[in-house]
């Protein structure tokens, strides 16, 4: 069987046109431009919502390169990321999957909560993040070297506490680690009064609003409130609704269930506004 | 009736009562009642005696102080509002409702108040989100802070409707975190105050000072609570008019209200009488706030000692710590060679918390501990006591944090049987909480019920789409297609073993037992629902030579009439040595074939031990190395506990995200199970 047989589509991959907005934190973009120049594959950890995808996007534009991103679920399988055939009409037809497209295209490949696939991905992974820089598909019998300017990005968010997901160090330990947390309150401010078009009065205070929440860690809530939340939260509030109520919304329902814990966290919204 | 008649009688009416041996002592507190008095007394305590024979006890304990305030009537209204709560909630919280004469009366009298208790959870929940550092609420005869627990009084009645006094708690409580946030105590007060004679009246002026500039303190970071105190206090007294606005500036400090004070008590002026009003405790805030100082600064420079070896024979070694104050943002940063330095937790917050006493970082807080500079106050602890005739059926190391090294062979562990109870709870909690078992069990059988479909298969109950493309496609270009087209469901093989250790020391003693007991009957019903293997021990024990641990249910005992006597058992005994049962259960649990093990750990404090050797750092230390051990076995450890103060210790102990800490003891056995669930899902 050779691959050149049946006929394979690959997806084209564009280019982010615009510059997505995105606020440095440390030296992560220096980092990872160096472990881009270096062939290296990178890991991103951090609660959610603090920016890693975002983060990614800015990457991929600064770099001039397509981004491939597969947010990974329990089903998730390596066929799903490497790609399968179809039967069109007549003909049998090769659908590269996301990975492939991105190894081919030499892009980006963004595999987002990766502790969410099932195990088996690892095989295909583990080639490409190692100095073979390889894929293989094996339903094609084609070993694909990767272009210098193909890049592997997992991310994962080590505050989930499920036994069953937790990173093998085997795989964890080909990846250069970069750690994301929420923003100094400075920053995080100008962060949301940009994305959340309020301002920079009302997104200190709903930065405040955050630490709060924070604060709470552990004590009820499994996390506090993350950057994401916040620009929620401002969105509505310049889409006119009213502060407490836009936080009561955004923030505080968006973090709980709990009827104790939901009491505690109005009492919060209420304290700041 | 005379003492020796009224003894009879109350014997036999309390005869079931555990306080039985105390009825002579009874006896002669009902004797100079007026015999009508004693009479209802004996009839009402009868009466409670045949629901459960301690709360008799109690009415008749309280009877003669309660008939000073109540009629005839009113006595029996008390007696059936502390049944009703029985029924209703249980014995705690019927006790509690008896000796709370004065809520009794107030809500006879119509009056709305609010309980301490009611709102503590909330309000705790509330003080931590506000926090810098932690802060424990308590109550106390009127409201005040010694800077590290914030009192307050035990029931509010001052507002006209239930909401009223529970925002003035809240307000209360926000105003008592303002003394310990902004600087209240940052001065030696006492020294100040001592300079009056008149030292009560200076007090109130200064509380009162001190309430004005932290109310506009709080006021401009969140505007929300300010308005809060506004509508709590009203306008503020008119003698207090000429030191608002300096008081209010975003400048002023306690430094400012002095100046006031000293303004006020020239003239000899009388405090206004205020509306809200928390007190000052100058002196024990002072020293609270100067052994938490002495604590923290000793913590900061361990850390900076540790960094400082780390750093080893690099060129940074030699270099010193200085601090950099970042002005917008008021925080502290500490750098080595110019460089800011990546502090431990528990340092960070010991760096916070001086920053907060102080407002800037001491110079002797920058120089590392040097070897042996500093001896943790823990004293050595005591040598071998109450050694058992019979052989330890196992020894275990333990970690000493000051040597940096093993103890080997320290541990004694005795595996004991627990004593069978008569199984009475366990028939009980499954009746009152049938109707939340059904559904737990139903949540469970879900989880279990993801079944997997396995592709490519042999044979299956459906064709597999992608296996038959690939085989028309391989048959089409020649190849030998295969012939593995089929589609099989599997149920879900979770592979987990999960080993539960129970708290099982003395301050578990009454409603975290039962709590703990009502919890594990309630998982044991889960978990039967969903398949996994596991298991439940107890652990207490007294000093190093005697570490009990009690196997409730082995791996292998099947969930039946044994284990639930051994459950009922379950009892609280002596002091929670951690480590070791740690690294009891975790021989016990790594013997498992299952792929993936967890230790669910059930505890309401900190590690501790008979003496002070294990109390404090050392046990933390060594449960911290036990854990860490555990997880180089491939065990996932997790920690709930009710310890609401366990914040500071449970992070470096558990490490982030693994542990739970429950503000109810009550929620115990509704959470558990859950929490369980989202541990393995």
């Amino acid at each position: 069987m050779t691959p050149t047989a049946i006929k394979t589509i690959t997806p084209a991959l564009e280019r982010l046109a615009r510059a997505p907005y995105y606020q440095p934190v440390a030296d992560e973009v220096a980092l990872f431009e160096a472990a881009a120049q270096k062939r290296l594959p990178v890991l991103l950890k951090g609660p959610t919502g603090c920016g890693k995808t975002r983060f990614v996007e800015y990457m991929a534009w600064k770099l001039g390169r397509p981004l491939v991103t597969v947010a990974c679920h329990d089903d998730l399988t390596t066929a799903d990321l490497v790609g399968r055939y179809l039967i069109v009409g007549e003909e049998t037809v090769w659908l590269d999957g996301p990975l492939t497209a991105a190894v081919r295209n030499g892009a980006i490949c963004y595999l987002d909560e990766i502790v969410e696939a099932r195990k088996d991905t690892t095989v295909v992974i583990h080639p490409l993040a190692d100095t073979r820089r390889a894929l293989l598909v094996d339903k094609r019998g084609e070993l694909i070297q990767a272009p210098d300017e193909f890049m592997l990005v997992i991310s994962y968010n080590p505050g989930y506490q499920s036994v069953l997901k937790e990173i093998k160090p085997s795989t964890r330990q080909r990846f250069v680690a970069l750690e994301f947390d929420y923003p100094e309150p400075e920053l995080e401010a100008r962060i949301v009064a940009n994305e959340g078009g309020v301002d920079l009065e009302m997104a200190k205070k709903l930065v405040k609003l955050g630490e709060l929440t924070r604060n709470l860690k552990g004590a009820g809530l499994d996390e506090g409130a993350s950057t994401r939340l916040l620009v929620h939260a401002a969105q509505l509030i310049g889409a006119g609704m009213a502060p407490s109520a836009a936080c009561i919304a955004a923030v505080a329902r968006a973090l709980s269930d709990d009827p104790d814990m939901n009491e505690t966290l109005d009492d919060l919204v209420r304290a700041v506004f | 009736m005379f003492e020796h008649e009224l003894e009879e009688k109350l014997d036999a009416l309390l005869f079931a009562s555990p306080s039985h041996r105390s009825i002579e002592r009874l006896a002669g507190l009902l004797a100079p009642l007026p015999r009508r008095h004693q009479e209802l007394v004996l009839h009402w305590a009868g009466v409670a005696a045949q629901t459960y024979a301690e709360i008799g006890y109690l009415i008749a304990t309280l009877a003669p102080q309660v008939l000073t305030r109540l009629d005839e009537q009113d006595f029996a209204a008390w007696v059936i509002a502390g049944l009703d709560a029985y029924d209703k909630e249980g014995l705690r919280p019927a006790m509690e409702t008896l000796r709370d004469l004065e809520g009794f009366i107030a809500v006879k009298e119509g009056r709305a108040f609010v309980r301490f208790a009611e709102i503590e959870p909330r309000l705790t929940r509330f003080v931590q989100g506000l926090a810098g550092r932690p802060l424990a609420l308590k109550a106390g005869a009127y409201p005040w802070t010694d800077t590290e627990t914030i009192y307050l009084p035990e029931r509010l009645a001052l507002g006209r409707s239930a909401e009223e006094n529970r925002r003035l708690y809240q307000a209360l409580a926000v105003l008592l975190w303002a003394q310990t946030h902004y600087g209240t105590f940052a001065i030696d007060l006492e020294a100040e105050l001592a300079r009056w004679p008149e030292r009560e009246q200076a007090l109130t002026w200064l509380a009162q000072l001190e309430t004005v500039r932290l109310s506009a303190c709080v006021e401009r970071a969140l505007p929300g609570l300010g308005r809060l105190l506004a509508e709590a206090r009203g306008a503020w007294p008119a003698e207090l008019a000429a030191a608002l606005p300096e008081l209010q500036a975003p400048d002023a400090t306690v430094a400012t209200s002095l100046r006031w004070l000293d303004h006020f008590m020239s003239a000899g002026a009388v405090p206004p009488a205020p509306s809200l009003h928390p007190r000052l405790d100058p002196a024990t805030a002072w020293r609270v706030r100067n052994e938490r100082i002495a604590r923290e600064i000793a913590t900061l420079r361990q850390a900076l000692a540790a960094l400082k070896s780390a750093a080893g024979g690099r060129a940074a070694a030699e270099e010193s710590f200085t601090a950099r104050r970042d002005d917008e943002t008021g925080t502290v940063e500490i750098l080595l060679a110019g460089e800011a330095v990546k502090l431990p937790d528990a340092a960070q917050a010991a760096l916070h918390s001086l920053v907060l006493d102080l407002g800037a970082l001491p110079p002797e807080a920058l120089t590392p501990a040097g070897e042996g500079a500093w001896t943790p106050s823990e004293a050595r602890g005591p040598g071998p006591q109450g050694v058992s005739e019979r052989k330890a059926d196992a020894y275990y190391d333990e970690w000493d944090y000051q040597r940096n090294a093993y103890r080997r062979g320290w541990c004694h562990v005795y595996e004991m049987p627990v004593k069978p109870g008569d199984g009475a709870f366990v028939r009980e909690t499954r009746r009152r909480y049938a109707a939340f078992i059904a559904q737990l069990k139903r949540r469970f059988e879900a989880v279990r019920g993801e079944d997997r479909i396995l592709g490519r298969q042999p044979e299956g109950e459906e064709i597999d789409l992608d296996a038959l493309v690939e085989a028309v496609n391989d048959r089409k270009s020649g190849a030998e297609p295969s012939p593995r087209l089929f589609c099989r469901r599997m149920r879900n093989d979770r592979s987990l073993a999960a080993m539960f250790m129970v708290d099982m020391s003395g301050s578990t003693k009454g409603w975290v037992n039962d709590a703990e007991r009502e919890a594990l009957v309630m998982l044991c019903e889960a978990l039967e629902a969903l398949g996994d293997a596991y298991a439940i021990y107890g652990f207490s024990g007294w000093t190093r030579t005697r570490c009990d641990i009690y196997r409730i249910k082995g791996f292998d005992d099947r969930y039946d009439d044994a284990v639930r006597a051994a459950i009922d058992g379950i009892e609280a005994k002596d002091y929670t040595r951690m480590g070791v049962a740690i690294r009891h259960l975790t021989q016990l649990l790594a013997a498992q074939a299952a792929r993936h093990k967890l230790l669910v750990m059930l505890s309401d404090g900190r590690p501790d031990d008979f003496g002070d050797e294990y109390r404090g750092t050392y046990g933390i230390e060594d449960t911290r190395r036990a854990l860490l051990e555990a997880r180089r076995q491939g065990i996932r450890s997790y920690c709930v506990t009710i310890d609401r103060h366990g914040q500071d210790y449970l992070k470096h102990m558990m490490g982030p995200a693994a542990f739970t800490v429950l503000d109810d003891v009550k929620k115990l056995p509704l959470k558990l199970a859950d929490i369980y669930r989202r541990l393995t899902v």
